[in-house]
């Protein structure tokens, strides 16, 4: 067992573990911890991936930008002491929906284990996952979904405005 | 105020804030290093009370208690007793058996100075009362009285009949 | 020598580093203000209240560790071991000399931005402080963190992006090598003056100290976040924040004055360490200084002058500077 798999494991298991905790945990607030520690904990799976620029854009944008939002609104809402809300009966198409969502996605996940598993490292390997080529990628290969993104984020962003103007 | 306004402002004048701030760094300290150095202080400050003697030793006070009368916080507390030719204290009939100051009380007024018919308590600019625990703020007699004049005897003293008979002595010229 | 052996030497040398430097940054910031209000500062304990850090410290680990009733208990104990993590952290891409050796992690060429997301976490402490105590002071200057350094960030984002556009690198090593050691006009801070404002006030805001520390306002609040602490937990806080401003001071001096460079150095690397050192005292002076001169902000203005001058300020100052780069005008490429 190399080093890098040992670390590998153990960086796994707590991103697991992180995971877990922040669906099980009843408190908003210690959910959002979890998710912060999965955070840190998938960076430095970036970072054995030999791609350090998204390790460190992992942890500024989620863990110290979005994350920091997140526990901005649970502080100023006081959500972390809400009680469990009976379940309402509107709601209750959400359960079997989300549990089609789920197997489809451990579907997926086992058929790009089972098909590209061992390409992974090589790929990793391989590629130079710096800046420049990120930058490069997004412009040229991904130019559309890069200017639908943009665009989905500004909506939001007018959206968000329009929601806090007086009426 | 329009943005040019604005920014002209903060060009021009913050940097006049720093300049100064920085030219206070070539300024003396204006800190006393008190208690090795005290700044002066006026004759009149009402410090703490001492209680005064006549030249030949004897006490001012004669415990008539018009300074816990006039005392506007309570803070004065007098038992007066009588004098004897034998053993005297004070000139007149009485003399201040016991007399307490709470110093955590006392609102450094300087009634009881002005209230004194024989001019026994002063309030003087030497002593600022301190002191650790709320009973050790309480000043008794021996604290607030002062030594006898050099040469002259403590009190009491064995005094001929007759020659104290008024509580009030002639009083000294006023030399201040 | 064995590279973890190396790693380890290192760390230990930076830590000592920055906590001797925590503690008599205290005393130097309180000597210096001292002097700046026209009074001495400390100089009871020691020789010229030398031994102050030391009897300060002595006080706050004997006090009583106090925890307040219906606190989280967890989160409360973490919040100041959270708050000191990040700032010691940010010691390790910073070069302080011209030998890979006074560098813990020198092949790192995502240095500036591993410095963003370092300082980006640094919040968490307070933000967790200040919820777990149990009070509305905390709870406050909690909030008042969060938002003030994700407005903030923004701006110091900007600023290091043009300093990493005019280097053509992220790597701290290739900025200060970029800045043409041993020429002072190198230094970034002629070429890039709007980035060094910037960068200079969204630090300022982002160590939540004056004029930006409504964090710990203590006429409103107390003393925020940190109100519910004593002793060692509170000793924790502050050295966290003044670590962090040695950190922040040997960014600015990395970026804008040409890191460890000054004359000699080739022929005596062991200069460079003094040179770096000396420029970050200078910029920790400064600090002092703007404590000296400048109010604190009202809350609002604060949120106005982050999103509304510093952000819009900083664009513009990007997209000036690309232009310049394409357009190959002298001193920009």
């Amino acid at each position: 067992m190399s080093p890098d798999f040992l670390l590998f494991l153990i960086i796994a298991l707590v991103a697991v573990a992180a995971a877990l905790g922040m669906l099980f945990s009843r408190s908003a607030l210690y959910a959002a911890l979890f998710l912060i520690t999965n955070f840190g904990a998938v960076a430095v799976l970036y970072l054995l991936l030999n791609a350090p620029f998204l390790a460190v854009v992992q942890v500024s944008v989620y863990a110290g930008a979005i994350m920091v939002l997140f526990l901005f609104v649970i502080m100023l809402l006081g959500a972390e002491r809400l009680g469990r809300e009976p379940e309402a009966a509107a709601m209750r198409w959400q359960r079997p929906l989300a549990i089609v969502l789920a197997v489809v996605l451990i579907v997926q996940a086992v058929y790009v284990f089972a098909t590209r598993a061992s390409a992974v490292p090589a790929v990793a390997q391989a590629i130079d996952a710096g800046p420049l080529n990120i930058g490069k990628t997004l412009i040229n290969s991904y130019l559309l979904p890069f200017e639908v993104i943009a665009i989905v984020l500004l909506a939001a962003m007018i959206g968000a405005v329009v929601l806090t103007r007086d009426k | 105020m329009s943005i040019t306004d604005k920014v002209v402002a903060v060009v021009t004048k913050i940097p006049v804030g720093f300049a100064t701030v920085l030219k206070t760094l070539f300024r003396k300290p204006v800190t006393v290093q008190y208690p090795e150095q005290t700044k002066p202080m006026s004759a009149r400050f009402r410090g703490r009370h001492h209680l005064k003697r006549y030249d030949d030793g004897l006490e001012k006070c004669i415990g008539c208690a018009l300074c816990a009368a006039a005392c506007p916080a309570d803070a004065i507390y007098v038992e007066a007793a009588e004098n004897t030719n034998e053993e005297r204290y004070s000139p007149g009939e009485r003399y201040a058996k016991t007399y307490e100051i709470n110093m955590l009380r006392c609102i450094f007024c300087g009634y009881c100075e002005d209230a004194c018919p024989t001019n026994a308590i002063v309030l003087e600019p030497i002593e600022f009362p301190t002191g650790y625990t709320r009973d050790g703020m309480i000043y008794v007699k021996d604290m607030l009285l002062e030594p006898p004049p050099a040469g002259a005897p403590a009190t009491p003293q064995q005094t001929p009949a007759g020659k104290y008979d008024r509580a009030i002595l002639p009083f000294p010229p006023i030399t201040d | 020598m064995n590279p973890i052996l190396e790693a380890l030497v290192k760390s230990v040398g930076i830590l000592v580093v920055a906590l001797a430097g925590f503690a008599y940054m205290t005393w130097v910031e309180r000597k210096f203000i001292s002097r700046l209000q026209a009074r001495i500062g400390p100089n009871r304990a020691g020789p010229f209240g030398l031994l102050q850090p030391v009897a300060d410290g002595i006080k706050l680990i004997f006090k009583e560790s106090i925890t307040p009733a219906n606190a989280d208990v967890l989160v409360y104990f973490l919040a100041p071991v959270v708050a000191v993590i990040p700032a010691l952290v940010l010691f390790a891409v910073i070069p302080f000399g011209s030998d890979p050796a006074f560098q813990l992690a020198s092949n790192i060429n995502v240095g500036a931005l591993y410095v963003m997301a370092v300082l980006g976490v640094g919040i968490y402490g307070m933000i967790l402080a200040g919820w777990s105590s149990n009070n509305k002071y905390a709870l406050l200057g909690g909030l008042r963190a969060s938002a003030q350094v994700i407005s903030y960030e923004l701006g110091l984002g900007l600023a290091v992006l043009s300093v990493i556009m005019m280097a053509s690198s992220a790597s701290l090593n290739d900025i200060v090598a970029y800045q043409q050691p041993g020429n002072i006009l190198g230094w970034l801070i002629f070429r890039q003056p709007v980035a060094a404002v910037i960068f200079a006030i969204t630090a300022l805001a982002e160590l939540a100290r004056a004029p930006f520390d409504l964090v710990e306002a203590e006429q409103e609040l107390t003393a925020g976040f940190m109100t519910e602490y004593g002793g060692m937990k509170f000793a924790l806080f502050y050295m966290s924040e003044y670590v962090k401003m040695i950190g922040m001071s040997a960014l600015f001096v990395t970026f804008f004055l040409g890191g460890w460079s000054g004359p000699f150095v080739n022929e005596a690397p062991v200069l460079s360490l003094v040179y770096f050192a000396i420029k970050v005292l200078a910029c920790l002076l400064v600090m002092v200084w703007v404590r000296a001169t400048l109010p604190r902000f009202r809350y609002d203005k604060l949120m106005g002058f982050g999103w509304k001058v510093l952000l819009p300020v900083g664009l513009v100052n990007v997209v000036v500077t690309a232009l310049l780069i394409v357009a190959g005008v002298p001193g920009y490429k």
